[in-house]
């Protein structure tokens, strides 16, 4: 287990290594100068020039790059060029709505995919099981920010039960869930779609399995040998498909940020490229990079409690 | 249990309003990227924080007309060199220091310094010197005479902000005006509190709170949901029919001061040649653009100028439509086959929409527009800086800004020996009437040069609750001004 845990983060330390350089270097290319966006089209060229050697702009590229990853490493992530902010508060703060909009989607998508991919592997070819089927095609096929229209014309407009978008900041928790409702049911549909679908064709794989017969023969109930040797077995795949819906869920729910301007990460980059608020690009980028990594280690940790044989390996 | 508390609560607070409501949720298309308006160009920042939290020596009003803010009165002197403004007494800034000539020469020399970003830095080359005479009286001695500078220092980047507060101005602005800051949730909201202490008349609301939202459909849910009481600079033309129907709201149709051209580069063939622009601009109809593309907003212009001006001179009639005219001059200037050329759009939507129909219409006179779409960033690299392109779109949405034409290197790269001595001599004058001709005759030398396709005035559309009134219909500057606004039950 040990040597296995140490080999995970070797490649985690690589791969983060290798990410920021590429990010570094996509960014840079991309042409545009955040000084002149500031500045607008009236600005003077020593004015440009003030405002560039203010930034640090004028430094050349290789002393930034090394600039920018020492700081990452203690924990500084530069000063945003446009809000003024360091980049780590500005991340801070949409990291307390996307954490918990991703959480609350996976959550739902989790409650709903779990009972409706057990009943329809339970129930193969039968009605419940065709319901589940038809209902999560729906799910797929539906755009989220499409949904997410259609709950806000509902809940907000008609009904009013639920803000149409903006986020109150979580003084007033119960006010904050209520913001995020609507946007995290539009998340949620899809993916506890894909997740029901997955959990159904993996059930019905471990349910063939000779060891299912095994189980039966040794007397066990449908239900028990469902519950300790089916739903563990197939989880190994639906673990996976959990763990990249939530490296997703944080910054992937750009659509949905925009519909229900919430101040979340997803926009957050959207904005800083237009604004080529370079640094905040760079360390957003890099932030995800690194919570997708971690997801997948961790995922590969869950494997590991899931499947005995794999801590050997 | 808990979830039908709050409803009745908010059912209770919502009756309790109705009685006296002083607070406003008004919502704005973009967020500001910082909060000081003497170091960046982005719009935003005026329109939250211009006349409510930083005022300067003279202000705008929703008309046009500048008038007197913390200069309260000036005298000029005959040969227009030498400005003297009084100030308002017993004026404290937000964090409690007062406010006196001291921080009128401060705020000046810290915008026109050497190290200066301030975005609109030019408002302020006339000026040579800034003396305190006392407390209560500043004197701007100029190099030269400026008529336009009452109105230069009306402009949100030419507003007072104190020595004592500049190092978090960005995060915090402290001003003079009638609200101050009071918390700004990045990406969400800027709250402004009711200045208690403020000079002149106290403003109706306690309170008010501007909220960003950019995407049209987010825009139109806020809107009927009543989350919002406010929606000033509507981003959907297309549902503002509904809005008008509906006996909640009320649509408040204004112009703002983007002129909005199809500007052509001056000093690259074939646009070198006054025939070929004279072309375009016969080949272009201007109201087929402004109805497929604006859902009918817009004043036709002729001109790279206001038509709420009083100075505006209509030359819609130079260039009329006509496709024939535009072949002959083609035909004229050598190009009987056509030519091909680019059209670089930026995002906004008159751009991206309107670079559709412009391109189909120059098409049926034999102009092939290739268009390629760019973010801002791109177009300030590309087209703005670099100057390589044939044909784009954009607003240019400063105030009273022809004298972009008298600057050979601007990206239309226009050349008049005759435009720019005319730029000097309005400058050096101040007699209102001569200054009108002048104006007239600019607008005249700019529209018979064919310099650029001339578009549109950009309309500025505001939905709000009913039951408001004293917002700014029209946008002379980008602004909110919410002193006069307030809930008339």
């Amino acid at each position: 287990m040990l040597a296995y845990l140490t080999r995970r983060l070797i490649s985690l330390v690589l791969s983060l290594a290798v990410a920021s350089a590429v990010i570094f270097l996509v960014v840079e290319v991309a042409p545009g100068d955040p000084a002149s966006y500031m500045l607008g089209i009236n600005a003077q060229p020593e004015t440009l020039a003030a405002l560039r050697q203010e930034l640090g702009l004028d430094l050349p590229k290789w002393q930034r790059y090394l600039a920018w990853t020492t700081g990452m490493l203690s924990g500084d992530f530069g000063m945003s060029y446009t809000y003024r902010a360091p980049v780590s508060e500005i991340i801070g703060e949409r990291l307390w709505i996307s954490l918990p909009l991703a959480l609350f989607a996976l959550t739902l998508a989790v409650l709903l995919a779990f009972p409706a991919g057990l009943i329809a592997a339970a129930t193969r070819g039968r009605a419940p099981d065709l319901g589940v089927m038809a209902f999560s095609q729906l799910g797929v096929a539906i755009p989220n920010f499409w949904f997410a229209m259609l709950l806000v014309l509902g809940f907000a407009i008609t009904w009013r039960i639920f803000p149409s978008g903006g986020f109150p900041g979580w003084e007033d928790p119960l006010q904050a869930i209520r913001a995020l409702t609507l946007p995290a049911v539009a998340l949620a549909l899809p993916q506890a779609a894909i997740l029901a679908r997955v959990l159904r064709s993996s059930l019905i794989d471990a349910l063939g399995e000779d060891y299912i017969r095994t189980a039966r023969a040794k007397g066990l109930t449908r239900t028990q040998t469902l519950w300790r040797h089916g739903v563990r077995n197939a989880l190994i795949p639906v673990l996976t498909i959990i763990g990249l819906q939530f490296s997703f869920l944080i910054a992937g729910g750009i659509i949905i940020e925009q519909v229900f301007y919430l101040p979340g990460l997803g926009r957050l980059i959207f904005q800083a490229i237009s604004q080529r608020d370079l640094i905040v690009v760079e360390s957003t980028v890099m932030l995800l990079v690194f919570a997708v990594i971690l997801v997948n280690f961790l995922t590969d940790l869950a494997y590991a409690l899931a499947d005995p044989r794999l801590r050997h390996r | 249990m808990t979830f039908r508390l709050t409803l009745a609560a908010a059912l209770l607070g919502g009756t309790a309003a109705l009685a006296q409501q002083t607070d406003l949720t008004i919502a704005i298309q973009l967020e500001p990227p910082h909060l000081d308006p003497t170091s960046a160009a982005a719009g935003a920042i005026d329109s939250v924080l211009y006349s409510n939290v930083f005022e300067g020596l003279t202000r705008f009003t929703g008309d046009g007309a500048i008038v007197p803010a913390l200069a309260r009165t000036w005298e000029i002197s005959d040969d227009g060199l030498t400005y003297t403004f009084h100030l308002a007494e017993g004026v404290v800034f937000h964090d409690g220091t007062t406010f006196d000539a001291e921080d009128v020469k401060f705020s000046l020399d810290r915008a026109r310094a050497e190290d200066s970003t301030n975005a609109q830095k030019a408002l302020f080359s006339d000026i040579a010197e800034v003396t305190v005479i006392d407390p209560a009286t500043v004197e701007l001695t100029l190099n030269a005479p400026n008529g336009n500078l009452l109105f230069n220092l009306a402009w949100g980047d030419a507003v007072m902000v104190a020595p004592e507060s500049i190092e978090d101005i960005q995060q915090t602005p402290i001003g003079t005006g009638p609200f101050k800051f009071d918390e700004w949730r990045k990406g969400d909201s800027v709250r402004l509190v009711q200045n208690a202490d403020y000079w002149g008349d106290a403003p109706h609301l306690t309170e008010a709170t501007f909220k960003f939202i950019s995407d049209p459909t987010a825009a139109f849910a806020a809107m009927m949901a009543q989350d919002i009481d406010v929606f000033s600079g509507y981003p959907a033309p297309e549902n503002l029919p509904q809005f008008q129907g509906d006996p909640r709201f009320q649509v408040l149709l204004g112009s703002s001061e983007g002129e909005t051209i199809l500007a052509m580069n001056n000093k690259q063939p074939p646009f070198d040649d006054p025939r070929v622009r004279e072309a375009v601009a016969h080949a272009i109809d201007r109201q087929a653009i402004i109805d497929g593309a604006m859902f009918g907003l817009g004043t036709p212009i002729g001109t790279h100028f206001a038509p709420h001006n009083p100075d505006y001179v209509d030359l819609t009639g130079l260039s009329p439509h006509d496709p024939d005219r535009a072949r002959m001059l083609l035909v004229d200037a050598g190009y009987a086959e056509g030519f091909k050329t680019t059209l670089k759009l930026p995002p906004p939507s008159y751009a991206r929409r309107g670079g559709e129909i412009i391109a189909a219409q120059l098409r049926n006179v034999g102009i092939e527009a290739e268009i390629t779409n760019l973010e801002w960033a791109q177009w300030l690299e590309e087209v703005f800086k670099g100057k390589g392109y044939g044909l784009t779109i954009v607003s240019h949405t400063e105030p009273l800004d022809i004298g972009i034409y008298a600057r050979p290197d601007y990206y239309f790269q226009y050349d008049s020996q005759e435009f720019r001595a005319l730029m000097t001599t309005l400058n050096a004058t101040t007699d209102p009437a001569a200054r009108s001709d002048m104006l007239a005759e600019a607008q005249t030398l700019i529209a018979r040069d064919y310099v650029n396709g001339f578009l549109f005035q950009l309309a500025f559309p505001t939905v709000a609750d009913a039951r408001i009134e004293g917002l700014w219909v029209n946008q002379p500057t980008q602004a909110n001004p919410l002193a006069q606004v307030r809930w008339t039950q």
